[in-house]
Protein backbone atom coordinates (compact mmCIF):
# COMPACT_ATOMS: atom_id res chain seq x y z
CA UNK A 1 0.00 0.00 0.00
CA UNK A 2 1.42 3.35 -0.83
CA UNK A 3 1.04 7.10 0.27
CA UNK A 4 -0.63 7.75 -3.10
CA UNK A 5 -3.64 4.92 -3.35
CA UNK A 6 -4.81 5.80 0.30
CA UNK A 7 -8.13 6.88 0.15
CA UNK A 8 -7.67 8.73 3.42
CA UNK A 9 -5.10 9.21 5.78
CA UNK A 10 -3.94 11.26 8.94
CA UNK A 11 -0.30 12.68 9.27
CA UNK A 12 0.92 13.95 12.31
CA UNK A 13 -2.83 14.05 14.05
CA UNK A 14 -2.78 15.02 17.47
CA UNK A 15 -6.20 15.85 18.93
CA UNK A 16 -6.42 17.31 22.74
CA UNK A 17 -9.57 18.07 24.61
CA UNK A 18 -8.78 20.88 27.28
CA UNK A 19 -5.32 19.93 28.40
CA UNK A 20 -5.47 16.71 27.76
CA UNK A 21 -3.86 14.85 24.57
CA UNK A 22 -6.21 12.20 23.23
CA UNK A 23 -4.10 11.06 20.06
CA UNK A 24 -0.41 11.68 20.22
CA UNK A 25 1.04 11.76 16.65
CA UNK A 26 -0.81 9.64 14.50
CA UNK A 27 -0.07 8.57 10.92
CA UNK A 28 -2.09 5.87 9.19
CA UNK A 29 -3.45 5.38 5.53
CA UNK A 30 -6.41 3.88 4.71
CA UNK A 31 -6.88 2.49 0.74
CA UNK A 32 -9.92 1.48 -0.94
CA UNK A 33 -11.22 -1.79 -1.01
CA UNK A 34 -10.05 -2.79 2.48
CA UNK A 35 -11.83 -3.18 5.79
CA UNK A 36 -9.38 -1.55 8.17
CA UNK A 37 -10.46 -2.44 12.64
CA UNK A 38 -9.69 0.11 15.04
CA UNK A 39 -9.69 -1.82 18.48
CA UNK A 40 -8.39 -0.66 21.76
CA UNK A 41 -8.99 -0.62 25.54
CA UNK A 42 -11.74 2.48 26.25
CA UNK A 43 -10.48 5.86 25.92
CA UNK A 44 -7.54 5.29 23.67
CA UNK A 45 -9.44 7.71 21.43
CA UNK A 46 -10.48 5.35 18.93
CA UNK A 47 -14.35 7.44 18.43
CA UNK A 48 -11.89 10.66 18.75
CA UNK A 49 -9.69 9.33 15.48
CA UNK A 50 -13.00 8.00 13.52
CA UNK A 51 -14.39 11.53 13.59
CA UNK A 52 -10.95 13.63 12.76
CA UNK A 53 -11.33 11.15 10.05
CA UNK A 54 -15.11 12.28 9.48
CA UNK A 55 -13.77 15.84 9.81
CA UNK A 56 -15.66 16.58 12.98
CA UNK A 57 -12.52 17.58 14.66
CA UNK A 58 -10.78 19.89 13.99
CA UNK A 59 -7.00 18.15 14.88
CA UNK A 60 -4.42 20.75 17.01
CA UNK A 61 -1.94 19.38 14.94
CA UNK A 62 -1.30 17.22 12.19
CA UNK A 63 -4.14 17.05 9.43
CA UNK A 64 -6.29 14.54 7.59
CA UNK A 65 -5.64 14.11 3.83
CA UNK A 66 -8.61 12.62 1.44
CA UNK A 67 -6.52 10.91 -1.54
CA UNK A 68 -3.73 13.86 -0.64
CA UNK A 69 -6.35 16.63 -0.46
CA UNK A 70 -6.09 18.16 3.03
CA UNK A 71 -9.75 17.29 4.44
CA UNK A 72 -9.86 21.31 6.16
CA UNK A 73 -9.58 22.63 2.59
CA UNK A 74 -12.37 21.05 0.98
CA UNK A 75 -15.52 22.16 1.60
CA UNK A 76 -18.76 20.50 3.64
CA UNK A 77 -20.39 19.04 0.54
CA UNK A 78 -17.37 17.27 -1.11
CA UNK A 79 -16.73 15.79 2.80
CA UNK A 80 -20.13 14.66 3.10
CA UNK A 81 -20.21 13.55 -0.28
CA UNK A 82 -16.49 11.41 0.09
CA UNK A 83 -17.72 10.13 3.16
CA UNK A 84 -20.15 8.26 4.94
CA UNK A 85 -20.14 8.38 8.99
CA UNK A 86 -22.38 6.21 11.21
CA UNK A 87 -22.10 7.35 14.77
CA UNK A 88 -22.37 5.08 17.67
CA UNK A 89 -25.63 4.11 18.86
CA UNK A 90 -27.31 6.09 15.70
CA UNK A 91 -30.49 7.32 16.57
CA UNK A 92 -33.06 9.27 15.08
CA UNK A 93 -35.12 12.09 17.12
CA UNK A 94 -37.94 11.88 14.88
CA UNK A 95 -40.43 8.92 14.16
CA UNK A 96 -39.22 8.74 10.65
CA UNK A 97 -40.27 6.59 8.03
CA UNK A 98 -37.76 3.99 7.60
CA UNK A 99 -37.10 4.77 3.78
CA UNK A 100 -37.39 8.68 4.50
CA UNK A 101 -34.14 7.52 7.51
CA UNK A 102 -32.17 5.97 4.80
CA UNK A 103 -32.86 9.28 1.90
CA UNK A 104 -31.28 11.10 4.16
CA UNK A 105 -28.52 9.49 3.33
CA UNK A 106 -28.88 11.04 0.02
CA UNK A 107 -28.54 14.60 1.52
CA UNK A 108 -25.28 15.26 -0.44
CA UNK A 109 -26.15 14.58 -3.57
CA UNK A 110 -28.99 16.96 -3.02
CA UNK A 111 -31.64 14.87 -2.21
CA UNK A 112 -34.68 17.06 -0.42
CA UNK A 113 -36.91 14.82 1.65
CA UNK A 114 -39.47 17.34 0.99
CA UNK A 115 -39.61 16.49 -2.85
CA UNK A 116 -39.74 13.97 -4.86
CA UNK A 117 -36.83 11.85 -4.90
CA UNK A 118 -35.30 11.79 -8.72
CA UNK A 119 -34.54 8.41 -9.89
CA UNK A 120 -30.93 8.21 -8.98
CA UNK A 121 -31.42 8.70 -5.48
CA UNK A 122 -34.54 6.38 -4.99
CA UNK A 123 -32.74 3.51 -6.24
CA UNK A 124 -29.54 4.20 -4.16
CA UNK A 125 -32.07 4.29 -1.23
CA UNK A 126 -33.62 0.77 -2.49
CA UNK A 127 -30.40 -1.00 -3.02
CA UNK A 128 -29.12 0.43 0.50
CA UNK A 129 -32.08 -0.63 2.02
CA UNK A 130 -31.37 -4.21 -0.26
CA UNK A 131 -28.49 -4.39 1.26
CA UNK A 132 -29.06 -4.59 4.87
CA UNK A 133 -31.98 -6.92 3.83
CA UNK A 134 -34.16 -4.03 5.20
CA UNK A 135 -36.92 -3.66 2.00
CA UNK A 136 -39.64 -5.32 4.01
CA UNK A 137 -39.32 -2.57 7.08
CA UNK A 138 -38.86 0.12 4.35
CA UNK A 139 -42.53 1.94 5.22
CA UNK A 140 -42.59 1.11 8.65
CA UNK A 141 -41.66 4.23 10.97
CA UNK A 142 -38.81 3.55 12.98
CA UNK A 143 -40.00 3.58 16.65
CA UNK A 144 -41.84 0.34 15.31
CA UNK A 145 -38.69 -1.40 14.95
CA UNK A 146 -36.53 -3.42 17.48
CA UNK A 147 -32.94 -2.12 18.30
CA UNK A 148 -31.23 -4.42 15.52
CA UNK A 149 -33.38 -3.61 13.20
CA UNK A 150 -33.51 0.05 13.66
CA UNK A 151 -29.05 -0.34 13.27
CA UNK A 152 -30.01 -1.69 10.25
CA UNK A 153 -31.87 0.82 8.86
CA UNK A 154 -28.87 3.01 10.34
CA UNK A 155 -26.37 1.48 8.94
CA UNK A 156 -28.84 1.41 5.43
CA UNK A 157 -28.53 5.46 5.61
CA UNK A 158 -25.01 5.14 5.87
CA UNK A 159 -24.60 2.89 2.84
CA UNK A 160 -27.08 4.98 0.53
CA UNK A 161 -24.43 8.03 0.55
CA UNK A 162 -22.53 5.52 -1.48
CA UNK A 163 -19.21 7.26 -0.46
CA UNK A 164 -15.91 6.21 -1.00
CA UNK A 165 -14.92 5.98 2.60
CA UNK A 166 -17.53 4.58 5.07
CA UNK A 167 -16.24 5.15 8.71
CA UNK A 168 -18.56 3.01 11.35
CA UNK A 169 -18.32 3.40 14.82
CA UNK A 170 -18.97 0.21 16.91
CA UNK A 171 -21.81 -0.53 14.57
CA UNK A 172 -22.24 -4.11 16.07
CA UNK A 173 -22.14 -3.08 20.23
CA UNK A 174 -25.24 -3.74 21.60
CA UNK A 175 -26.02 -6.71 18.33
CA UNK A 176 -26.64 -10.07 18.87
CA UNK A 177 -24.45 -12.67 17.45
CA UNK A 178 -26.64 -12.93 14.12
CA UNK A 179 -26.89 -8.91 13.35
CA UNK A 180 -23.18 -8.86 14.58
CA UNK A 181 -22.08 -10.84 11.70
CA UNK A 182 -24.32 -9.71 8.89
CA UNK A 183 -23.31 -6.22 9.75
CA UNK A 184 -19.81 -7.40 9.21
CA UNK A 185 -20.65 -8.93 6.43
CA UNK A 186 -22.06 -6.06 4.98
CA UNK A 187 -19.40 -3.64 6.32
CA UNK A 188 -16.86 -6.64 4.05
CA UNK A 189 -19.43 -6.17 0.73
CA UNK A 190 -18.45 -2.65 0.73
CA UNK A 191 -14.75 -2.90 1.01
CA UNK A 192 -15.61 -5.39 -2.24
CA UNK A 193 -17.32 -2.92 -4.17
CA UNK A 194 -13.99 -0.51 -3.65
CA UNK A 195 -15.19 1.28 -0.37
CA UNK A 196 -12.38 2.01 2.15
CA UNK A 197 -13.98 1.02 5.26
CA UNK A 198 -13.16 1.87 8.81
CA UNK A 199 -14.79 -0.12 11.73
CA UNK A 200 -14.24 0.60 15.34
CA UNK A 201 -14.92 -2.24 17.01
CA UNK A 202 -14.60 -4.17 21.10
CA UNK A 203 -14.38 -7.89 19.59
CA UNK A 204 -11.18 -8.45 19.14
CA UNK A 205 -12.91 -12.03 17.42
CA UNK A 206 -14.98 -10.18 14.61
CA UNK A 207 -12.37 -7.66 13.76
CA UNK A 208 -9.73 -10.95 13.29
CA UNK A 209 -12.00 -12.71 11.37
CA UNK A 210 -13.36 -9.75 8.79
CA UNK A 211 -10.84 -6.82 8.65
CA UNK A 212 -7.60 -7.00 6.54
CA UNK A 213 -6.02 -4.81 8.99
CA UNK A 214 -5.99 -4.06 12.25
CA UNK A 215 -5.06 -0.84 14.13
CA UNK A 216 -4.57 -1.07 17.85
CA UNK A 217 -4.45 1.99 19.67
CA UNK A 218 -3.58 2.20 23.26
CA UNK A 219 -2.29 4.99 25.36
CA UNK A 220 -3.01 7.68 22.57
CA UNK A 221 -0.74 6.23 19.67
CA UNK A 222 -0.67 3.60 17.48
CA UNK A 223 0.33 0.36 19.32
CA UNK A 224 0.26 -2.44 16.46
CA UNK A 225 -0.77 -1.92 12.73
CA UNK A 226 -1.35 -4.53 11.15
CA UNK A 227 -3.09 -7.93 9.11
CA UNK A 228 -4.66 -9.61 12.43
CA UNK A 229 -2.48 -12.18 12.97
CA UNK A 230 0.32 -10.26 13.71
CA UNK A 231 -1.80 -6.77 15.31
CA UNK A 232 -3.47 -9.13 17.89
CA UNK A 233 -0.27 -11.39 18.30
CA UNK A 234 -0.01 -12.08 22.31
CA UNK A 235 3.23 -9.39 23.30
CA UNK A 236 1.04 -6.18 21.65
CA UNK A 237 -2.78 -6.79 22.90
CA UNK A 238 -2.07 -7.78 26.19
CA UNK A 239 0.05 -4.96 26.74
CA UNK A 240 -2.18 -2.64 24.99
CA UNK A 241 -5.38 -3.82 27.40
CA UNK A 242 -3.66 -4.90 30.83
CA UNK A 243 -5.22 -8.03 30.43
CA UNK A 244 -3.70 -11.90 29.72
CA UNK A 245 -5.17 -12.98 26.56
CA UNK A 246 -5.41 -16.91 25.82
CA UNK A 247 -4.35 -16.75 22.00
CA UNK A 248 -6.76 -19.40 20.36
CA UNK A 249 -7.22 -20.06 16.73
CA UNK A 250 -10.32 -21.18 14.98
CA UNK A 251 -9.77 -22.13 11.08
CA UNK A 252 -6.52 -20.36 10.90
CA UNK A 253 -7.77 -17.24 12.40
CA UNK A 254 -7.02 -16.16 15.77
CA UNK A 255 -9.26 -15.51 18.28
CA UNK A 256 -7.96 -14.27 21.34
CA UNK A 257 -10.30 -14.86 24.79
CA UNK A 258 -9.68 -12.01 27.38
CA UNK A 259 -8.71 -14.54 30.71
CA UNK A 260 -7.18 -12.13 33.29
CA UNK A 261 -6.50 -8.67 34.13
CA UNK A 262 -2.68 -7.95 34.22
CA UNK A 263 -2.37 -5.93 37.57
CA UNK A 264 1.52 -5.68 37.24
CA UNK A 265 1.69 -4.05 34.00
CA UNK B 1 -52.74 19.05 2.14
CA UNK B 2 -51.57 22.32 1.57
CA UNK B 3 -53.92 23.39 -1.00
CA UNK B 4 -56.77 22.70 0.92
CA UNK B 5 -54.91 24.23 4.16
CA UNK B 6 -54.40 27.45 1.54
CA UNK B 7 -58.33 27.53 0.76
CA UNK B 8 -58.69 27.51 4.70
CA UNK B 9 -56.99 30.14 4.84
CA UNK B 10 -58.66 32.29 2.41
CA UNK B 11 -61.73 31.70 3.60
CA UNK B 12 -60.76 32.41 7.25
CA UNK B 13 -59.20 35.70 5.99
CA UNK B 14 -62.78 36.40 3.98
CA UNK B 15 -64.64 35.69 7.33
CA UNK B 16 -62.24 38.11 9.21
CA UNK B 17 -63.30 40.54 7.21
CA UNK B 18 -66.55 40.58 7.44
CA UNK B 19 -67.03 39.74 11.00
CA UNK B 20 -67.04 42.55 13.65
CA UNK B 21 -68.87 45.23 15.23
CA UNK B 22 -70.74 45.98 11.70
CA UNK B 23 -71.17 43.12 9.83
CA UNK B 24 -70.13 42.95 5.97
CA UNK B 25 -69.25 46.11 5.95
CA UNK B 26 -68.85 46.46 2.31
CA UNK B 27 -72.77 45.40 1.50
CA UNK B 28 -73.03 49.07 3.29
CA UNK B 29 -72.52 50.37 0.43
CA UNK B 30 -71.51 53.35 1.62
CA UNK B 31 -68.57 55.32 2.40
CA UNK B 32 -68.22 54.49 5.85
CA UNK B 33 -68.49 50.95 5.02
CA UNK B 34 -65.36 50.78 2.82
CA UNK B 35 -63.70 53.08 5.07
CA UNK B 36 -64.17 50.16 8.18
CA UNK B 37 -63.32 47.71 5.32
CA UNK B 38 -59.81 49.08 4.36
CA UNK B 39 -58.68 50.86 7.40
CA UNK B 40 -59.96 48.07 10.12
CA UNK B 41 -60.50 44.79 8.85
CA UNK B 42 -57.86 44.46 6.01
CA UNK B 43 -55.36 45.37 8.36
CA UNK B 44 -56.44 43.20 11.46
CA UNK B 45 -57.25 40.22 9.29
CA UNK B 46 -54.02 40.34 7.11
CA UNK B 47 -51.70 41.06 10.52
CA UNK B 48 -53.85 37.92 12.15
CA UNK B 49 -52.72 35.51 8.99
CA UNK B 50 -49.43 37.02 8.71
CA UNK B 51 -48.70 36.83 12.94
CA UNK B 52 -50.41 33.42 12.54
CA UNK B 53 -48.25 31.95 9.62
CA UNK B 54 -44.56 33.10 11.10
CA UNK B 55 -45.84 31.85 14.30
CA UNK B 56 -46.60 28.68 13.10
CA UNK B 57 -43.50 28.31 10.81
CA UNK B 58 -41.34 29.72 14.22
CA UNK B 59 -42.62 26.64 15.61
CA UNK B 60 -42.31 24.23 13.17
CA UNK B 61 -38.53 25.66 12.75
CA UNK B 62 -37.69 25.28 16.08
CA UNK B 63 -39.38 22.35 17.17
CA UNK B 64 -36.98 20.68 13.92
CA UNK B 65 -33.73 22.64 14.91
CA UNK B 66 -33.65 21.95 18.49
CA UNK B 67 -35.29 18.21 18.07
CA UNK B 68 -37.87 18.92 20.24
CA UNK B 69 -41.45 19.06 20.20
CA UNK B 70 -42.06 21.04 22.59
CA UNK B 71 -39.92 23.71 21.65
CA UNK B 72 -42.28 27.34 20.70
CA UNK B 73 -41.50 30.38 20.62
CA UNK B 74 -44.02 32.01 23.95
CA UNK B 75 -43.01 28.56 26.29
CA UNK B 76 -39.77 29.12 25.58
CA UNK B 77 -39.63 32.51 25.94
CA UNK B 78 -38.65 33.86 22.84
CA UNK B 79 -41.75 36.03 22.87
CA UNK B 80 -41.11 37.25 26.27
CA UNK B 81 -38.05 38.39 25.67
CA UNK B 82 -39.31 40.04 22.19
CA UNK B 83 -42.25 41.69 24.46
CA UNK B 84 -39.66 42.99 26.99
CA UNK B 85 -37.48 44.53 23.97
CA UNK B 86 -40.55 45.96 22.71
CA UNK B 87 -41.38 47.59 26.37
CA UNK B 88 -37.99 48.96 26.44
CA UNK B 89 -38.66 50.66 23.16
CA UNK B 90 -42.04 52.27 24.06
CA UNK B 91 -40.55 53.47 27.79
CA UNK B 92 -37.51 54.75 26.02
CA UNK B 93 -39.21 56.68 23.57
CA UNK B 94 -37.27 55.40 21.08
CA UNK B 95 -40.77 54.00 19.58
CA UNK B 96 -42.26 57.42 19.20
CA UNK B 97 -39.30 58.80 17.88
CA UNK B 98 -38.34 56.59 15.19
CA UNK B 99 -41.24 54.11 13.74
CA UNK B 100 -38.44 51.04 13.02
CA UNK B 101 -37.22 50.94 16.69
CA UNK B 102 -39.96 48.51 17.78
CA UNK B 103 -39.77 45.92 15.51
CA UNK B 104 -35.93 46.22 15.61
CA UNK B 105 -36.16 46.22 19.52
CA UNK B 106 -38.44 42.86 19.22
CA UNK B 107 -36.61 41.70 16.53
CA UNK B 108 -32.93 41.67 18.65
CA UNK B 109 -35.13 40.68 21.86
CA UNK B 110 -36.15 37.49 20.09
CA UNK B 111 -32.70 36.60 18.11
CA UNK B 112 -31.08 36.92 21.62
CA UNK B 113 -33.21 34.57 23.20
CA UNK B 114 -33.15 32.47 20.39
CA UNK B 115 -29.29 32.78 20.72
CA UNK B 116 -29.35 31.78 24.42
CA UNK B 117 -31.67 28.84 23.97
CA UNK B 118 -28.92 27.17 21.50
CA UNK B 119 -26.65 27.73 23.68
CA UNK B 120 -28.28 25.98 25.95
CA UNK B 121 -29.18 23.09 23.80
CA UNK B 122 -25.49 22.59 22.94
CA UNK B 123 -23.98 22.54 25.97
CA UNK B 124 -26.56 20.35 28.13
CA UNK B 125 -28.92 17.73 27.74
CA UNK B 126 -31.94 17.80 25.53
CA UNK B 127 -35.32 18.52 26.55
CA UNK B 128 -34.27 19.38 30.20
CA UNK B 129 -31.82 22.23 29.61
CA UNK B 130 -34.16 23.82 26.42
CA UNK B 131 -36.83 24.27 28.97
CA UNK B 132 -34.79 24.84 32.03
CA UNK B 133 -33.32 27.92 29.81
CA UNK B 134 -36.73 29.00 28.58
CA UNK B 135 -38.68 28.81 32.23
CA UNK B 136 -35.73 31.28 33.31
CA UNK B 137 -35.82 33.37 29.92
CA UNK B 138 -39.52 33.98 30.54
CA UNK B 139 -38.63 34.76 34.35
CA UNK B 140 -36.32 37.34 33.80
CA UNK B 141 -38.57 38.77 31.07
CA UNK B 142 -41.94 39.32 32.68
CA UNK B 143 -39.53 40.11 36.04
CA UNK B 144 -37.89 43.13 33.53
CA UNK B 145 -41.35 43.78 32.76
CA UNK B 146 -42.82 44.33 35.46
CA UNK B 147 -39.85 46.47 36.46
CA UNK B 148 -40.54 49.01 33.78
CA UNK B 149 -43.70 48.99 34.91
CA UNK B 150 -43.47 49.87 38.08
CA UNK B 151 -41.02 52.51 37.28
CA UNK B 152 -44.00 53.74 35.01
CA UNK B 153 -45.29 57.27 36.14
CA UNK B 154 -48.24 56.80 34.08
CA UNK B 155 -51.29 54.64 35.37
CA UNK B 156 -52.72 54.76 31.93
CA UNK B 157 -49.43 53.93 29.99
CA UNK B 158 -49.27 51.05 32.73
CA UNK B 159 -52.49 49.19 31.54
CA UNK B 160 -52.09 49.89 27.81
CA UNK B 161 -48.79 47.95 27.55
CA UNK B 162 -50.27 45.09 29.66
CA UNK B 163 -53.48 45.24 27.17
CA UNK B 164 -50.63 45.02 24.89
CA UNK B 165 -48.51 42.41 26.30
CA UNK B 166 -51.91 40.02 26.28
CA UNK B 167 -51.91 39.81 22.84
CA UNK B 168 -54.00 41.39 20.50
CA UNK B 169 -54.76 42.62 16.97
CA UNK B 170 -57.30 44.61 17.55
CA UNK B 171 -56.69 48.74 16.08
CA UNK B 172 -53.77 47.92 14.39
CA UNK B 173 -54.13 50.19 11.48
CA UNK B 174 -52.15 49.75 8.18
CA UNK B 175 -48.75 51.55 9.79
CA UNK B 176 -48.17 48.58 11.64
CA UNK B 177 -48.50 46.52 8.78
CA UNK B 178 -46.51 48.27 6.75
CA UNK B 179 -43.75 47.96 9.75
CA UNK B 180 -44.11 44.67 10.88
CA UNK B 181 -45.06 42.61 7.04
CA UNK B 182 -41.19 42.80 5.39
CA UNK B 183 -39.52 41.48 8.53
CA UNK B 184 -42.03 38.74 9.43
CA UNK B 185 -42.01 38.25 5.13
CA UNK B 186 -38.08 38.16 5.35
CA UNK B 187 -37.84 35.68 8.07
CA UNK B 188 -40.17 33.39 6.45
CA UNK B 189 -37.95 33.20 3.34
CA UNK B 190 -35.00 33.08 5.27
CA UNK B 191 -36.02 30.35 7.10
CA UNK B 192 -38.16 27.86 4.34
CA UNK B 193 -35.10 26.76 2.46
CA UNK B 194 -33.96 25.11 4.96
CA UNK B 195 -35.50 22.09 5.57
CA UNK B 196 -33.23 19.95 4.13
CA UNK B 197 -30.99 20.35 6.93
CA UNK B 198 -33.50 20.29 9.40
CA UNK B 199 -34.82 16.72 8.27
CA UNK B 200 -30.90 15.96 8.96
CA UNK B 201 -30.92 17.09 12.18
CA UNK B 202 -33.22 14.33 13.00
CA UNK B 203 -30.12 12.36 13.04
CA UNK B 204 -28.48 14.61 15.95
CA UNK B 205 -25.74 17.63 14.80
CA UNK B 206 -22.62 15.24 14.02
CA UNK B 207 -24.17 12.90 11.88
CA UNK B 208 -25.70 16.01 10.22
CA UNK B 209 -22.30 17.60 9.82
CA UNK B 210 -21.34 14.55 8.24
CA UNK B 211 -23.92 14.63 5.88
CA UNK B 212 -22.68 18.52 4.62
CA UNK B 213 -24.68 20.65 7.10
CA UNK B 214 -22.80 23.58 8.11
CA UNK B 215 -24.33 23.53 11.19
CA UNK B 216 -22.68 27.13 12.41
CA UNK B 217 -24.43 28.86 9.45
CA UNK B 218 -27.77 27.19 9.70
CA UNK B 219 -27.44 28.29 13.24
CA UNK B 220 -27.04 31.99 12.60
CA UNK B 221 -29.62 31.30 9.98
CA UNK B 222 -32.19 30.22 12.02
CA UNK B 223 -31.52 32.44 14.42
CA UNK B 224 -31.97 35.34 12.50
CA UNK B 225 -35.13 34.43 10.44
CA UNK B 226 -37.15 33.65 13.62
CA UNK B 227 -35.81 36.23 15.63
CA UNK B 228 -37.10 38.31 12.53
CA UNK B 229 -40.62 36.66 12.52
CA UNK B 230 -41.36 36.71 16.57
CA UNK B 231 -39.43 39.83 16.92
CA UNK B 232 -41.97 41.83 13.96
CA UNK B 233 -44.98 39.13 15.15
CA UNK B 234 -44.65 39.86 18.97
CA UNK B 235 -43.63 43.73 18.65
CA UNK B 236 -46.72 44.62 16.41
CA UNK B 237 -49.04 41.88 18.17
CA UNK B 238 -47.75 40.74 21.48
CA UNK B 239 -47.27 37.40 23.00
CA UNK B 240 -49.60 35.29 20.79
CA UNK B 241 -48.68 32.30 23.27
CA UNK B 242 -49.11 28.71 22.03
CA UNK B 243 -49.57 29.23 18.12
CA UNK B 244 -46.47 27.65 17.28
CA UNK B 245 -46.31 24.37 19.26
CA UNK B 246 -49.91 23.21 18.25
CA UNK B 247 -49.13 24.18 14.33
CA UNK B 248 -46.44 21.75 13.70
CA UNK B 249 -48.57 19.12 15.91
CA UNK B 250 -51.48 19.03 13.76
CA UNK B 251 -49.24 18.65 10.40
CA UNK B 252 -46.54 16.06 11.76
CA UNK B 253 -47.87 13.14 11.48
CA UNK B 254 -49.71 14.03 8.08
CA UNK B 255 -45.98 14.27 6.75
CA UNK B 256 -44.46 11.16 8.42
CA UNK B 257 -42.72 13.34 10.84
CA UNK B 258 -40.09 14.70 8.15
CA UNK B 259 -39.14 18.17 10.13
CA UNK B 260 -38.51 20.04 6.66
CA UNK B 261 -42.03 18.65 5.27
CA UNK B 262 -43.64 20.09 8.32
CA UNK B 263 -42.65 23.91 7.74
CA UNK B 264 -45.04 25.08 4.57
CA UNK B 265 -48.20 23.18 6.19
CA UNK B 266 -47.07 24.58 9.95
CA UNK B 267 -47.36 28.27 8.55
CA UNK B 268 -50.68 27.92 6.74
CA UNK B 269 -52.08 26.08 10.29
CA UNK B 270 -50.96 28.70 12.12
CA UNK B 271 -52.10 31.49 9.96
CA UNK B 272 -56.15 29.64 9.86
CA UNK B 273 -55.62 29.17 13.96
CA UNK B 274 -54.95 32.97 14.32
CA UNK B 275 -57.59 34.00 11.84
CA UNK B 276 -59.85 31.42 13.66
CA UNK B 277 -58.91 32.78 17.14
CA UNK B 278 -59.25 36.43 16.15
CA UNK B 279 -62.83 35.73 14.49
CA UNK B 280 -64.01 33.87 17.65
CA UNK B 281 -62.48 36.44 20.12
CA UNK B 282 -65.30 39.05 18.02
CA UNK B 283 -68.05 36.47 18.00
CA UNK B 284 -67.89 36.12 22.12
CA UNK B 285 -70.48 37.75 24.18
CA UNK B 286 -67.51 39.52 26.47
CA UNK B 287 -68.20 43.15 27.83
CA UNK B 288 -65.06 44.06 26.02
CA UNK B 289 -63.05 41.80 23.44
CA UNK B 290 -60.59 39.24 24.58
CA UNK B 291 -57.47 39.32 24.20
CA UNK B 292 -56.48 37.11 21.20
CA UNK B 293 -53.12 35.71 22.76
CA UNK B 294 -55.18 35.43 26.45
CA UNK B 295 -57.65 33.12 23.85
CA UNK B 296 -54.85 31.54 22.23
CA UNK B 297 -53.28 30.53 25.69
CA UNK B 298 -56.51 29.39 27.02
CA UNK B 299 -56.87 26.86 24.03
CA UNK B 300 -53.07 26.00 23.88
CA UNK B 301 -52.04 25.47 27.30
CA UNK B 302 -53.85 22.14 27.31
CA UNK B 303 -52.43 21.05 24.29
CA UNK B 304 -49.02 21.76 25.56
CA UNK B 305 -50.40 19.13 29.03
CA UNK B 306 -51.61 16.85 26.52
CA UNK B 307 -48.22 16.68 24.27
CA UNK B 308 -46.47 16.47 27.27
CA UNK B 309 -48.47 13.63 28.09
CA UNK B 310 -48.15 12.33 24.53
CA UNK B 311 -44.43 12.88 24.10
CA UNK B 312 -42.41 10.00 22.53
CA UNK B 313 -40.49 8.54 25.22
CA UNK B 314 -37.70 8.83 23.36
CA UNK B 315 -38.20 12.54 22.76
CA UNK B 316 -38.13 13.17 26.60
CA UNK B 317 -35.34 11.15 27.16
CA UNK B 318 -32.70 12.81 25.51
Amino acid sequence: MTVTAAAIAVRGLVSRRGPAVILDGIDLAFASGEVTAIVGPNGAGKTTLLRHLAGLDVPAAGQVELRGQPLGSLGPAIRAWSIAYLPQAASAYWPLRARDLVALGRLPHGADLSRPTNTRDSEAVQRALHRVDGLRLAERPIDTLSQGERARMMMARALATEAAVLLADEPVASLDPAYALETMGILRAEAARGACVIVVLHDLGLAARFADRIVVLANHKVAADGPPAMALAAGVIDAAYGVTFRHVTVDGVPQPVAWERRDNY
Amino acid sequence: MNRWLLLLVAMLYLVSLAVGPAWWPWRLGTEVGWTIVWELRVPRATLGMLIGGVLGLSGAVLQGWLRNPLAEPGVIGVSACAGFAAVCAFYSGLAAAFVLALPLAGIAGAALAVALLMGAVRAGTGTVSLLLMGVAINAIAAALISLVLALSPNPFAYQEISLWLAGSIVDRDLRYLAIAAPFMILGAAIVLGAGRWLDALSLGEDTARSLGADTRSLGLRLTLGVGLMVGAATSVAGVVGFVGLIAPHLVRARVAFRPGATLVPSMLVGAALVLGADIVVRLLPTASELQLGVFTSLVGAPFLVRAVRKAHAAWLAT
